[in-house]
């Protein structure tokens, strides 16, 4: 197959949140920069965000970074990386006031200023009382977020290569990252985009269990580009499932829904969160919650036929408040639930959203890798920004609103890594080696060759979605783990064979199904062996082998389990390293280690 | 309302220019399970029964604005769509009025041309402010309506005076989202939007059919956003 070859100083790789934040640092800078994305930008999945995005402003409460940084720390259980959250927290007013000035249109308080609203997990004066932190535009502020990031990058004429899927990534021999493969998905052509500097901003890939508030798109390539290439993920055994999906369709309702007042209910009407987290109630860290509503409904308090929900009630608002600031959860909840929240409550379950793992970062967006001894070792040409890298910001349990911050700070501070490794010479155009496409063009030989008594992509997907769910879900069991690490292997296996009828060149979305499930192969797998390894409970990961016993709070094991999971994709084999427990400044102290309690 | 298992018959928009010479409509049926209520649900059915058929999806939700189709006639988006209040055989088609890539996926070059041309995005050329710009809640609220669009094109693609001339009238999206800038306090170039409207086609060929309003699947108004912009040229040019 013919290969044409494209060159630029810079390509990034998605165009959600992270990516576009990182392509106007570039753009802006004069970079020849391109960005691919396989969905035209504003598809991408940050659209779907609704409840805001976190900064200490103190428009309505008093409220500081330190706090922000103390609520974040304890929300990851003490898996973040204190210098990156640190530096993410004092960020934070910065990069939010930046897309105010892009056009962003939050909604405001009475003198003016951006609105922001209590979120869970968010609190004043270290965890004494709710704050006002999440800076919102009604529940839509991802919607609000992703236009204004790409009308920026329209006046910053950003170069865009819209439904692109990138394929692979590129390494020499020394492990240096020259670009990507992609195929365009007009054409079913494949080109290589070498670069000096490539940034992954690909986003999650919460597809691969069964239930998730993620888009179909999210399928978890620039992990699985990664992995294929070599490179660890880190943490992937961290999986956040929100609160509030809507129950048999897993559509989010925005946490931002408690933040205005939502309680949470169960058979017998009660608000049951005040029994498991009695001073933040309702507005507890999203693990907390979740575990609180599974204890409920495998106790026989859910609601409905086969009690296998919880209620969402917001009927005390007022229908002026629900229809101002909850505007668009109304809409979802009726056309989703059949339910009207003014008249009704929500019924709605735990549903897979997030992944804090992902490709090893450091605060500055590089890419690092273990090497000679240093597990922060950069990767030369390779950065990675918002939900597809792990700084790590969110260690085990990400809190409401540090996402759509996370993206904003991290792609602004890979895109300004990029420029300045550029302007200090460091990044040179490196010769491409004669291999570079043979690892896309086999995956794509091998589909188009593969005997009819292959095995249907749904199928495979299918598969591998009810073995994360039945096997790595919201509590986790020592015995299931371990079946489940079988279990994922085989799909594995089987995945290796996938058929597919289409063989047109244009526009071929079986193809693109195929090669999306490659990719969530490799994140299932680094998630169902990494959470089999980790023998102890913390944040999102809570086994029944490790429960809270006085000498392990919570079931959390500091002597032994405070250190990053590395996963590596070749023979599936698993390092660690520490957590960063100091902060990147003196100016603050770091969180000292202690039992997390709502 | 609890469904059960039913048979849905469709009749489906077919062409791949890599082997068809012409397009052809597609007879075929899907067994959906009780969880199957939108449309969307039905398109990922068909497409595990035939892995060809193409159609653009993302968030399945209705805020990405991937999956416009003309369902029965009407563009709307497939997620949103109850698959059970539709008439039988469910009759999809591409998007009227752009060129099809094949089956179900439009070329929307055409539509983000226009979209780019109103120029989105705030124009405010003072240094900004070391804090957020002020906006009354009474100012913001002024972008109700407007904001919220999805660039799903299903209005634009139903709007015949975009159909007869894609080039040159901007298309109730892209006028909708000129008057979202113009509407925004902090924005500065009102002036020159207006002065970039102001042409027989670009604004003028909206003859208030109001297709647009009928088809958007976020409840949008393109023609007041139209109107108003249209009220704001005559107060000008008093």
């Amino acid at each position: 197959m013919n290969v044409a070859k494209r060159t630029f100083d810079a390509v990034i790789v998605g165009a959600g949140g992270a990516g576009l934040r990182a392509a106007l640092q570039l753009s802006e800078a004069g970079l020849r920069t391109a960005v691919l994305s396989k969905v035209f930008p504003t598809r991408s999945h940050t659209v779907a965000a609704q409840g805001g995005v976190a900064a200490s402003l103190g428009n309505t409460t008093e409220d500081h970074w330190h706090w922000h940084m103390y609520d974040t720390v304890k929300g990851s259980d003490w898996l973040g990386d204190q210098d990156a959250i640190e530096f993410m927290c004092k960020k934070a007013n910065e990069v939010v006031i930046e897309l105010e000035h892009y056009g962003m249109p939050f909604d405001r308080t009475d003198n003016g200023k951006i609105y922001q609203r209590p979120f869970g997990g968010h609190s004043m004066n270290y965890g004494k009382s709710p704050v006002m932190r999440s800076c919102a535009a009604a529940d839509r502020t991802g919607h609000a977020m992703l236009h204004a990031l790409y009308q920026r990058n329209v006046r910053a004429h950003t170069q865009f290569f819209v439904e692109w899927m990138a394929l692979d990534l590129i390494r020499d021999a020394e492990g240096n990252v020259l670009g990507v493969t992609a195929l365009e998905l007009e054409t079913g052509e494949v080109s290589i985009f070498h670069s000096r500097a490539t940034v992954f901003a690909t986003g999650g890939s919460g597809r691969i269990f069964y239930s998730s508030t993620n888009a179909f798109t999210n399928t978890g390539d620039g992990l699985g580009m990664a992995a294929r290439a070599g490179l660890p993920l880190e943490d992937m055994e961290f999986w956040q499932f929100h609160p509030t999906g809507v129950a048999g369709a897993g559509v989010l309702i925005t946490e931002g829904v408690r933040g205005e007042g939502g309680i949470l209910r169960n058979a017998g009407g009660e608000r049951f969160m005040e029994r498991y987290a009695p001073n933040l109630k309702d507005l507890a860290s999203r693990d907390v919650v979740s575990r609180s509503m599974v204890t409920e409904i495998n106790e026989g308090r859910g609601c409905g036929h086969d009690k296998d929900y919880v209620l969402l009630d917001i009927t005390h608002l007022s229908p002026e408040i629900i229809m101002k600031r909850l505007p668009g959860i109304r809409e979802i909840s009726i056309r989703f639930a059949g339910v009207d929240p003014i008249k009704a409550p929500i019924p709605v379950v735990p549903t897979c959203h997030y992944q804090m793992g992902g490709i090893p970062t450091n605060f500055k967006g590089q890419v690092v890798h273990p090497r000679h001894g240093n597990p922060g070792t950069p990767v030369h040409g390779f950065y990675a920004a918002g939900e597809c890298a792990c700084a790590s910001v969110h260690g085990a349990n990400r809190l409401g609103t540090n996402s759509l911050l996370d993206l904003l700070v991290f792609g602004k501070s890979a895109g300004e890594s990029v420029v300045a490794d550029f302007k200090a010479g460091d990044l040179d155009l490196k010769p491409l080696p004669d291999d570079a496409a043979d690892r896309s063009l086999a995956r794509l030989a091998r589909l188009e060759s593969q005997k009819k008594d292959g095995n249907a992509v749904h199928d495979v997907r299918l598969a591998m979605q009810r073995t994360m769910q039945k096997h790595a879900g919201v509590f986790r069991f020592k015995d299931l783990l371990k079946e489940g690490v079988t279990a994922i292997l085989e799909v594995a296996e089987s995945a290796k064979s996938t058929y597919i009828n289409d063989k047109s060149k244009v526009w071929n979305t079986a193809r693109q199904d195929a090669l999306e499930l490659d990719n969530m192969i490799e994140v299932a797998k680094a998630t169902m062996i990494s959470a089999e390894a980790r023998k102890e409970s913390r944040g999102a990961h809570v086994r029944d082998d490790a429960p809270d016993t006085p000498e392990h709070p919570n079931g959390r094991d500091d002597q032994n389990w405070l250190k990053h999971t590395l996963w590596f994709s070749a023979d599936n084999h698993l390092e660690y390293k520490p957590v960063h427990l100091k902060p990147l400044s003196d100016d603050v102290e770091p969180i000292a280690l202690a039992k997390r309690t709502y | 309302m609890q469904m059960s298992k039913r048979t849905v018959q469709f009749k489906i928009y077919r062409y791949d220019p890599d082997k068809d010479d012409k397009p052809t409509m597609q007879d075929i049926s899907v067994e959906l399970d009780p969880t199957d209520k939108k449309l969307l649900d039905a398109l990922v059915k068909l497409k595990a029964k035939d892995d060809s058929l193409s159609f653009r999806r993302s968030c399945r939700e209705g805020v990405c604005g991937s999956d416009a189709v003309n369902i029965n006639g009407v563009n709307a988006l497939a997620c949103l769509t109850d698959v059970d209040s539709l008439s039988q055989p469910i009759v999809l088609r591409p998007l009227p009025g752009l060129p099809v890539i094949r089956d179900l996926i439009v070329d929307m070059t055409q539509f983000f041309k226009q979209y780019h041309s109103i120029k989105p995005y705030l124009i405010n050329d003072e240094p900004p402010p070391e804090r957020e710009r002020l906006q009354s809640p009474e100012e913001r609220e002024e972008l109700n309506g407007l904001y919220e669009c999805i660039l799903c094109a299903c209005c634009s693609t139903a709007c015949p005076s975009f159909w007869w001339n894609p080039d040159k009238f901007v298309g109730p999206s892209g006028l909708l989202n000129a008057y979202r800038f113009i509407a925004d306090t902090r924005d500065q170039a009102t002036n020159e939007r207006l002065d970039d409207l102001e042409d027989p086609y670009r604004l003028f060929r909206c003859h208030t059919i109001m297709n647009c309003v009928a088809v958007c699947p976020k409840s949008l108004n393109p023609t007041r956003a139209i109107n108003k912009i249209k009220d704001m040229m005559v107060v000008r040019a008093i």
